[in-house]
C-alpha cells in the first residue's frame, strides 16, 4: 500500500516552476558594431515603408498596405538574436520582417506594386509573400491563421533533430483568436520549439486592447499552457535583443514554447485607408519624441562618439538609395503575364 | 443613400422596432464597421446592444448562436468574408443544422453580413466570393443584394427571419454601381434610382429575383456586381437581353428564372467566384432541368478563373463587361 501512496503523491512540477522562473532580462549592452547595424537595420525598415505609404499614394500599389513605421524594434532586435536556420513567419504587417531577413527591398516591393519580379511575380501582394531561401515563410492575410503554421514548423525542427527555432508573429488582435490557443497547447504538450512574439501595438485595427481583451497582459496567455512569457520594451532594440537571446536559448535546450510579449507601437493608421481617429494625436507625438526606437540608438551612437553625423548621414544616404532603387525597380518592372495567374495552382 | 448607409439605416430600423436585436463584430461598435456600415448604432443603442468582439469568428458565430437559440436575434459581422472559415463549423454544423436536429423544437434567427467580392485590389484574402461554400449547406439562407433599396429591406427581411441568414454585401458596390469598367469614373447612388431608400420600417422577401432589364434575346442570371456588369454587355453588345438580378440564392426563385428562359431560348450566367462547382453549375443544371425543351443553345457561364484570387491582373480575371458581351455574342450566334 505504500507504494500505491508514493505513486499518487504530488511530483514537483517542474514545468509550473520554469513559468514563473522566467523573468524580463535586461537590455544588453551593445557594442559599437551591434548599434550601428540595428540603426542601419531599423532605418532602411522605416525609409522603406515611408517610400511604400508614397508610392501607395501616388496609386502605384493598390488595396492593402500595412505600414510597420514605430514598431522597427521589434523584428531588428530579435533577427540580432537569431541564427541562420531560425525560421520566422507573421501575418499582414509583414515588409519590416522580410527586410529584416535580407530578403531583396527590390523584390518585396516590386510584389507591392504587383509586377513579375516581386517575391510571389505580383500574385500575392503587400499580405502575401514569402522566401524559402530566406527562412521567411509568409506573409499572412488571415489573422492569427500564421500561428498554427509558424507551430508546425517547429514541430519539423524538433522531428528532423536540428536546433532551429520557429518564430511565429503575431499582433495583440490575433492573440484572440482560437487557433492560438489550440496551437499553444500542442507546442506545450509536445515541448516545440517556438517563440510566440505577440506584437503588441495597442490596436486591433480600430480597437483597443483594453476592449477586446479580458487579460491584457499578454505575457500571461499561456499560463494555462504551462508555457512561461516575458513582457519586453519593444520599443528598446537591446531590450528585444536580450529577450530574444533568452527565448532562443530557451527553445534550443529543449524547455519548449515561450512568449514574448513585445510591447510597441504603430505610428500610422492600421492600413492606408485607417485615419486613427481611435487615439489621440498627442498619445502618437509622445511615442514618436519620447520613445522611438531609431531616436535612441541614433542618440547612444552620437553620445558615445561611435559615429559622426557624417557617418550617421552617410548610412542614412546608403539607406535611401537602397529604397529608391527598389521604388524605381517597382514601377518599371512590368506586370506578370496573364498566364501567370493559372501557374502555382496544382500540378 | 449609399449602400452602406441602407444597411446601417436596416440595423437601426430592426433594433428599434425588436430590442432582441443585438449587433456586435470585430470593430463594429466603437470603430463602427470596416466600412462604417454600424457607425453610430453603439452610440444610439448603447454598449449592451453593438459592441465590439475579439477577433474571433468562430466565437462571434458560436455566441450568436447560443444567444439566437434562446430568444435572441443577433446581427453580427464577419469583417470580410474571406474571414468567415474559422466560423464555417458553427455555420455548418450548429447554425444550419439546430432546427433539423432539435426536430423545430429550436430555431437559429442569426443574420451574418459579411462583405464579398473583388475589384479592390485585395489579393486572394480580402477579395473572394464564398457563397457557393453556403449554399450547398442546407439549412441556411443566402443573400446578395445589389443595390441601397434591396440592402436596407432584404437585411431587414433577414433579421426578422426565423432561420440562420448569411447576408453577403458586395463591397464593390458599398459606393455606387460598379459596371466592371474600374477606369471610368463610379457613378454615386445618389444618381441612381436604386439609391432612393425609403426611411422606416419595410421589406424586400427573401426568395425572390427580379428582372432588372427587360430583353428578349437571352436571359442573364446575376446577382450583386454582376447585374451592373451584365446591363452594361447588354446595352455595350446591343443585344437585348433580359438581366436577372437574383437577390437571394437560397431559396431560390426559380419561377422568374424559368419564366425568362422559356420566353428568350438562351442563358447565360455570371458570377465573380471561380467557375468551378460555383453557384453557376446549379444554375446551369436547374435551367437545363426545367427550360430543356426551350433552349436553342447551350447555357453559358462566365466566371472567375479557376485560381485564387490574384493581386496582379485583377481586372483579367474579374469578368468585366467585355468578357461578358463576348459570350452573349457567342450564344446568340449559337
Amino acid at each position: 500500500m505504500k507504494a500505491a501512496a508514493k505513486k499518487t503523491s504530488p511530483k514537483p512540477r517542474a514545468d509550473a516552476d520554469g513559468v514563473a522562473a522566467v523573468k524580463t532580462p535586461r537590455p544588453v549592452e551593445f557594442d559599437k558594431e551591434q548599434e550601428l547595424s540595428a540603426y542601419r537595420g531599423m532605418l532602411l525598415i522605416r525609409r522603406f515603408e515611408e517610400k511604400a505609404g508614397q508610392l501607395y499614394g501616388m496609386g502605384f500599389i493598390g488595396g492593402f498596405c500595412h505600414l510597420y513605421i514605430g514598431q522597427e524594434a521589434v523584428v531588428t532586435g530579435l533577427r540580432m538574436a537569431m541564427k541562420d536556420g531560425d525560421q520566422m513567419i507573421t501575418a499582414y504587417r509583414d515588409h519590416g520582417h522580410m527586410l529584416a531577413m535580407d530578403m531583396s527591398p527590390r523584390g518585396v516591393m516590386a510584389e507591392l506594386t504587383g509586377r513579375r519580379g516581386g517575391y510571389s511575380r505580383g500574385k500575392g501582394g503587400s499580405m502575401h509573400m514569402f522566401s524559402k531561401e530566406k527562412n521567411f515563410y509568409g506573409g499572412h492575410g488571415i489573422v492569427g491563421a500564421q500561428v498554427s503554421l509558424g507551430t508546425g514548423l517547429a514541430f519539423a525542427n524538433r522531428y528532423r533533430e536540428n536546433d532551429f527555432v520557429s518564430l511565429t508573429f503575431f499582433g495583440d488582435g490575433a492573440a484572440n483568436q482560437g487557433q492560438v490557443y489550440e496551437s499553444f497547447n500542442m507546442a506545450s504538450l509536445w515541448k516545440l520549439p517556438v517563440i510566440y512574439v505577440i506584437e503588441n501595438n495597442r490596436y486591433a485595427m480600430g480597437t483597443s486592447v483594453t476592449r477586446s481583451s479580458a487579460e491584457t497582459d499578454f505575457s500571461h496567455r499561456g499560463i494555462s499552457f504551462k508555457i512561461p512569457g516575458i513582457q519586453v520594451d519593444g520599443m528598446d532594440v537591446r531590450a528585444v535583443k536580450a529577450a530574444g537571446d533568452l527565448a532562443l536559448d530557451w527553445c534550443r535546450t529543449g524547455k519548449g514554447p515561450i512568449i514574448l510579449e513585445m510591447q510597441t507601437y504603430r505610428y500610422r493608421g492600421h492600413s492606408m485607408s485607417d485615419p486613427a481617429k481611435y487615439r489621440s494625436k498627442d498619445e502618437v507625438q509622445k511615442m514618436r519624441s519620447e520613445h522611438d526606437p531609431i531616436e535612441q540608438v541614433k542618440a547612444r551612437l552620437v553620445e558615445k562618439k561611435w559615429a559622426s553625423e557624417e557617418e550617421l548621414k552617410a548610412i542614412d544616404k546608403e539607406v535611401r538609395d537602397i529604397v529608391a532603387d527598389s521604388a524605381e525597380f517597382a514601377q518599371t518592372d512590368p506586370e506578370p503575364d496573364v498566364a501567370e495567374l493559372y501557374t502555382d495552382i496544382l500540378r | 443613400m449609399t449602400m452602406i448607409e441602407a444597411i446601417r439605416d436596416a440595423h437601426v430600423v430592426a433594433m428599434e422596432r425588436d430590442g432582441k436585436v443585438v449587433v456586435f463584430g470585430e470593430d463594429v461598435g466603437y470603430f463602427g464597421g470596416v466600412f462604417r456600415c454600424t457607425q453610430g448604432l453603439q452610440e444610439g443603442f448603447g454598449k449592451d446592444r453593438c459592441f465590439d468582439s475579439p477577433i474571433n469568428e468562430a466565437g462571434i458565430v458560436g455566441t450568436a448562436i447560443g444567444m439566437a437559440t434562446y430568444g435572441l436575434r443577433p446581427c453580427v459581422e464577419i469583417q470580410f468574408a474571406d474571414y468567415v472559415y474559422p466560423a464555417y463549423d458553427q455555420i455548418v454544423s450548429e447554425a444550419a443544422r439546430i432546427r433539423h436536429r432539435s426536430a423545430g423544437d429550436f430555431t437559429c434567427p442569426i443574420t451574418i453580413r459579411m462583405p464579398t467580392g473583388g475589384g479592390i485590389f485585395g489579393g486572394q484574402t480580402h477579395s473572394q466570393s464564398p457563397e457557393a461554400l453556403f449554399t450547398h449547406v442546407s439549412g441556411l439562407k443566402v443573400v446578395v443584394p445589389s443595390n441601397p433599396y434591396d440592402a436596407k429591406g432584404l437585411l431587414i427581411a433577414a433579421i426578422e427571419d426565423d432561420n440562420p441568414v448569411v447576408f453577403l454585401e458586395p463591397k464593390r458596390l458599398y459606393n455606387g454601381p460598379f459596371d466592371g469598367h474600374h477606369d471610368r469614373p463610379v457613378t454615386p447612388w445618389s444618381k441612381h434610382p436604386l439609391g432612393e431608400v425609403p426611411a422606416g420600417h419595410y421589406t424586400v422577401p427573401l426568395g425572390k429575383a427580379v428582372v432588372r432589364r427587360e430583353g428578349s434575346a437571352v436571359t442573364v442570371l446575376a446577382y450583386g456586381t454582376m447585374v451592373y456588369v451584365a446591363e452594361a454587355a447588354a446595352q455595350e453588345s446591343g443585344i437585348d437581353a433580359e438581366v436577372i438580378d437574383l437577390r437571394t440564392l437560397h431559396p431560390l426563385d426559380l419561377d422568374t428564372i424559368v419564366a425568362s428562359v422559356k420566353k428568350t431560348g438562351r442563358c447565360v450566367i455570371v458570377h465573380e467566384a471561380t467557375l468551378t462547382s460555383g453557384f453557376g453549375a446549379e444554375l446551369a443544371a436547374l435551367v437545363q432541368e426545367h427550360c430543356f425543351y426551350h433552349l436553342e443553345a447551350p447555357i453559358r457561364r462566365i466566371a472567375g478563373w479557376d485560381t485564387p484570387y490574384p493581386h496582379a491582373q485583377e481586372w483579367t480575371y474579374f469578368p468585366g463587361p467585355a468578357r461578358l458581351a463576348a459570350a452573349l455574342v457567342e450564344v446568340m450566334e449559337s
